[in-house]
């Protein structure tokens, strides 16, 4: 009935020009909407026991449709449909912040409980029930991570130099596609690898810490290429022409223009890169197993390492359960947070080291 | 004629500009990118070498006495109904996710919603595995219970519901999760690439946001949508410690989602078996992983020659 009433002003208006439709919800209505809308849905909840997460579904359902059947009726079907999508698009952004929030709740909650000094100064080692920590672990971890890192770099580095400085055709084709294909390489089978090539080399039963720093590196190589190959590309040719111009070979160009230019970027690159292996677990579990002492020789025997830690102390938990839970959720705490410095760190340098702009 | 013969001379002495410094940097980089294919070859020749005596070893001796195919197939089908659960349940969220940062949340805080969605990324698997044994399993039970009642005629849901949630749905959900911000991150990417002159062009006619949408952003990434997916099913397939953790698995092929006797997946099986495997158990286990390496590999070639196709064709750049 509103609608026969509308549409003669609306013809009348259109002569003269006014695009926009006058004809709108006001702008408090969709919020009202939807408070009306969780405030219903939080009854229709308590008919069956009341819950926080079926109030937010019921309102969020009843909130949507009320603002669709109200804009429908008032602004027609077109605009309808856009607030429709705008409700279901931000409702699919909310529902990924759910697990993202609950994770980190989660892992805050029961991981506190054991994040005291005593978790970073002792190591398992003769310790079956309370107590114990995970020192030995998270040096293992930073072991490894480093062995990784130093065998990763230079040749994810050189790669990408090679592809931006140097390469053509055929063979920068193949390593490009290669390297993205590389990324794919599910972290298990880069543990197998390792395994068997660490097998042929040594004999059965081999345990090592370079064997998960070799795994490591399978995942982590093709990473450090992708992010400072595209870094290198950022940096302009103009710098490289005027230090070919003054007769530089063209490796010193590539060391002391290209790289020291691209600083900021190459780093955030190779930190993310880190972060990255800091917390796998399959291919250490396969490749370097676990050990109650500690072990900081990557060149003989297990080690430990936290995510195999965790992965340990939740799965295979002795007598005294609760002291191996909390030891698990505190060590998946101290993983979580590693790999947030080393996010923040990434930021950092990129803010820190960028090179200096308008002169 | 020593102004004639100088520049007669400059040739060699321009050859040798080449230095030995030029050459060893040249060839170590070129040398690094080659290690980087043997490498791969490397990883795919060592996998087939260990996994040669269980292809050759008589049926009755691979674990579970049917052959190598008889152990390998419920596998393959528990990696690939996990997979593809997440990726059904992620792709729509994720462009819905994309849009949101892209074209709907407020400027000056969209950046950070998409940081936010990208530290989903950054947490390790196992925590994911930790997180949903303790949360989301539990969570999912009484979901269980009402698919069961409810859906018990599609073979799906054929139930009896498991009580514990660690079923084939919930790491079905935990891999959606956690391919979520990938799928996002590269729809992102191509969304906010889409030409403005279009946009402008169907915001001057009068579309709506929805319609601008439709017409110029979603006919664009389409195809940059489709190969996140894929990279997303490449890291769902193998996808390890979440499913390990998760899932009670290991009771053979069944499509059931949510009983408690779920196939295990290839990943998850080889990280619960290879501590504990000796001798003809290892090559098995590495052939399982051979199989997987095959799977992921196929997915993401695909995955990338799409999107090396866009990147031709898009003149985005």
């Amino acid at each position: 009935m509103s609608t026969s009433t509308q549409s003669p002003t609306r013809v009348a208006e259109e002569p003269g020009g006014a695009i926009r439709r006058n004809r709108r919800l006001p702008r408090y209505a969709p919020l009202g909407l939807y408070v009306a809308g969780i405030a219903l849905g939080a009854v229709l909840s308590a008919l069956t026991g009341f819950s926080i997460a079926l109030t937010a579904v019921y309102g969020a359902v009843l909130g949507t449709l009320a603002v669709y059947t109200g804009a429908r009726a008032v602004e027609g079907r077109r605009k309808a449909t856009d607030r429709l999508v705008t409700a279901l698009v931000t409702t699919a952004f909310a529902i990924a912040m759910v697990p993202l929030v609950s994770l980190v709740y989660t892992v805050l909650d029961k991981g506190l409980a054991r994040f005291d000094a005593q978790f970073f100064t002792n190591s398992m080692f003769r310790v079956v029930g309370e107590g114990g920590g995970a020192y030995h672990a998270v040096l293992g971890t930073v072991v490894i991570t480093a062995v990784t890192a130093v065998i990763s770099v230079p040749i994810g580095l050189l790669t990408a130099i090679y592809l931006v400085e140097y390469g053509t055709g055929r063979l920068k084709k193949a390593i490009t596609f290669f390297v993205d294909v590389m990324t794919g390489i599910p972290s298990i089978v880069a543990g197998l690898f390792a395994f068997a090539l660490f097998t042929l080399l040594f004999g059965n039963d081999v345990r090592l810490g370079l064997m998960g720093s070799a795994a490591l590196a399978v995942l982590m190589i093709p990473v450090v290429v992708r992010s400072c190959e595209e870094v290198l590309k950022l940096v302009p040719n103009e710098l490289r022409e005027a230090s070919y111009a003054l007769g530089v070979p063209k490796w010193r160009t590539i060391v002391k223009v290209v790289l020291p230019t691209a600083v900021a970027g190459l780093g955030t690159g190779i930190t993310l890169a880190v972060a990255r292996v800091i917390g796998e677990t399959a291919p250490l579990l396969i490749t370097v197993g676990l050990v109650t002492g500690t072990n900081l020789n990557p060149f003989d025997g297990r080690m430990a390492t936290l995510p195999v830690f965790a992965y340990y102390q939740l799965t295979q938990p002795g007598t005294d359960t609760q002291a191996f839970l909390d030891r698990a959720w505190t060590a998946a705490l101290v993983l979580i947070i590693l790999v947030m410095v080393l996010n923040v760190v990434a930021r950092l340098i990129s803010r820190f080291f960028a090179p200096k702009t308008g002169r | 004629m020593t102004a004639t013969k100088t520049p007669t001379e400059r040739p060699p002495a321009q050859r040798v500009v080449r230095r030995a410094g030029d050459r060893l940097f040249a060839g170590s980089a070129k040398g690094s990118g080659i290690f980087i294919l043997v490498v791969l070859a490397g990883v795919a020749a060592f996998l087939i070498g260990e996994a040669i005596p269980a292809l050759t070893a008589p049926a009755e001796d691979v674990p579970g006495g049917e052959g190598l195919s008889g152990y390998i197939a419920p596998l393959v089908l528990g990696t690939l109904l996990g997979a593809v659960l997440a990726l059904l349940v992620a792709t729509p969220l994720a462009v819905g996710i994309a849009l949101f940062v892209t074209y709907y949340a407020p400027r000056r805080i969209a950046a950070g919603l998409g940081y936010a969605i990208d530290l989903l990324a950054a947490i390790p698997s196992v925590v994911y595995g930790f997180w949903g044994l303790a949360v989301l399993a539990p969570a999912l039970v009484p979901f269980h219970v009402w698919a069961a009642d409810h859906l018990g005629w599609l073979p799906l849901f054929a139930g009896p519901a498991s009580t514990s949630g660690r079923t084939m749905l919930t790491v079905g959900l935990v891999l959606a999760v956690m391919i979520l911000p990938i799928i996002s991150a590269i729809a992102r990417e191509v969304f906010s690439q889409a030409p403005a002159l279009h946009r402008e062009a169907a915001l001057a006619l009068g579309a709506t946001r929805w319609e601008m949408i439709k017409m110029a952003v979603l006919p664009y990434g389409k195809s940059g949508v489709i190969a996140g997916a894929m990279l997303g099913l490449g890291r769902a397939l193998g996808e390890t410690m979440a499913v390990a953790i998760v899932l009670s698995g290991g009771a053979g092929a069944t499509l059931n989602l949510i009983s408690s006797s779920n196939p295990s997946t290839i990943a998850s099986n080889i990280a619960l078996r290879f501590p504990e495997a000796t001798g003809l158990g290892i090559n098995t286990l590495i052939a399982s992983g051979l199989v997987l390496f095959v799977i992921t590999l196929a997915v993401n070639m695909l995955a990338r020659w799409i999107v090396n196709r866009r990147a031709d064709f898009s003149g985005a750049n």
